[in-house]
């Protein structure tokens, strides 16, 4: 039984939604929504340093899905776009979360998870040296990023988020992450 | 040697290098998917310019935003301002913030500690 994405997106598509996307993820898209965001955010009453943190979260969200979302193989990839992605951005009550979905393939799942639980349970000096730590001697990957991503998002949010991997099939599941501004 | 004036977009920065008065200015956003390429040409402009640099070198970061992937490339800059501080040459580093903006004066704080050249922190209040 695959996982029903349809599904998942009408679930994260409910309460105050500030803006939500399903299909190819792109730097053109990118690009486009955080012209959109800007514009949103600057109708938001709420305080600049809190708009500051959801705009950055946004960006590493979007770029973390940019750089590394698993393609599911052609011949089962009828009823998605290439480099499939979910974004969604909605306020629960008075914090704002920013979700994002994407396949992943099942053996990077454990090492993925690995980091995220790590990172979840750091305190903030912990998350701050260890940024630094990255910085300092870390090379670009392949990808061009860094690694530092998700680590500064945590380092930002004080660690609030949440995360979920479904199965899809045999080789896929699908990844969920949930972060907290 | 040429100075650069590079303009600022949605997803880079205004970029100045002044190789007469010393002056390097990084000015905006800095969040390209991939900022090794924008920032190459800068690099290589700093290597250039530390053969024979300004008696004097003041470099004003005023970063509105900037992405993990141009942390690294920021933090490439700054190396090459230590090693010219490290040749005896005078180096000065503004880092401004915006009032309230705590994590991008931490991440001043943060270049700082790595590079070991102090920074003067300058807030920018409305």
């Amino acid at each position: 039984m695959h996982f029903d994405i349809d599904q998942y997106y009408s679930r994260l598509n409910s309460g105050e939604v500030i803006l939500a996307y399903k299909g190819s993820i792109s730097s053109e898209l990118i690009t486009n929504v955080l012209e959109v965001i800007d514009a949103k955010l600057e109708d938001l009453v709420i305080k600049k340093s809190i708009k500051k943190k959801l705009y950055n979260v946004l960006v590493e969200s979007l770029q973390n899905l940019y750089h590394h979302i698993d393609d599911l193989p052609e011949t089962s990839n009828g009823k998605f776009d290439v480099h499939f992605g979910i974004f969604v951005i909605t306020k629960e009550g008075d914090r704002y979360k920013v979700s994002t979905g994407n396949f992943i393939k099942n053996d990077k799942i454990r090492s993925l998870q690995e980091r995220l639980d790590r990172v979840k349970a750091m305190s903030k000096d912990e998350l701050k040296n260890l940024y630094k730590q990255i910085l300092n001697n870390q090379d670009f990957t392949k990808k061009g990023g860094v690694g530092l991503g998700l680590i500064d998002m945590a380092k930002r949010t004080d660690g609030q988020l949440d995360y979920k991997f479904s199965e899809y099939n045999q080789e896929y599941s699908f990844f969920n992450l949930d972060i907290y501004v | 040697m040429e100075s650069i004036a590079i303009e600022g977009t949605t997803k880079t920065p205004e970029v100045k290098l002044n190789p007469e008065n010393g002056v390097i200015e990084i000015k905006g956003r800095s969040i390209p998917e991939n900022s090794i390429e924008f920032y190459r040409p800068i690099i290589e402009w700093l290597d250039e310019y530390a053969k024979k640099p300004n008696k004097k070198t003041t470099v004003n970061v005023q970063l509105e935003y900037f992405n993990t992937s141009s942390s690294k490339c920021i933090l490439d800059i700054f190396k090459k301002l230590e090693s010219l501080k490290k040749a005896r040459n005078e180096v000065v580093i503004n880092w401004y913030y915006e009032e309230d903006d705590e994590d991008m004066l931490e991440s001043g704080e943060d270049y700082e500690s790595i590079i070991r050249v102090p920074f003067k922190m300058i807030e920018i209040v409305d």
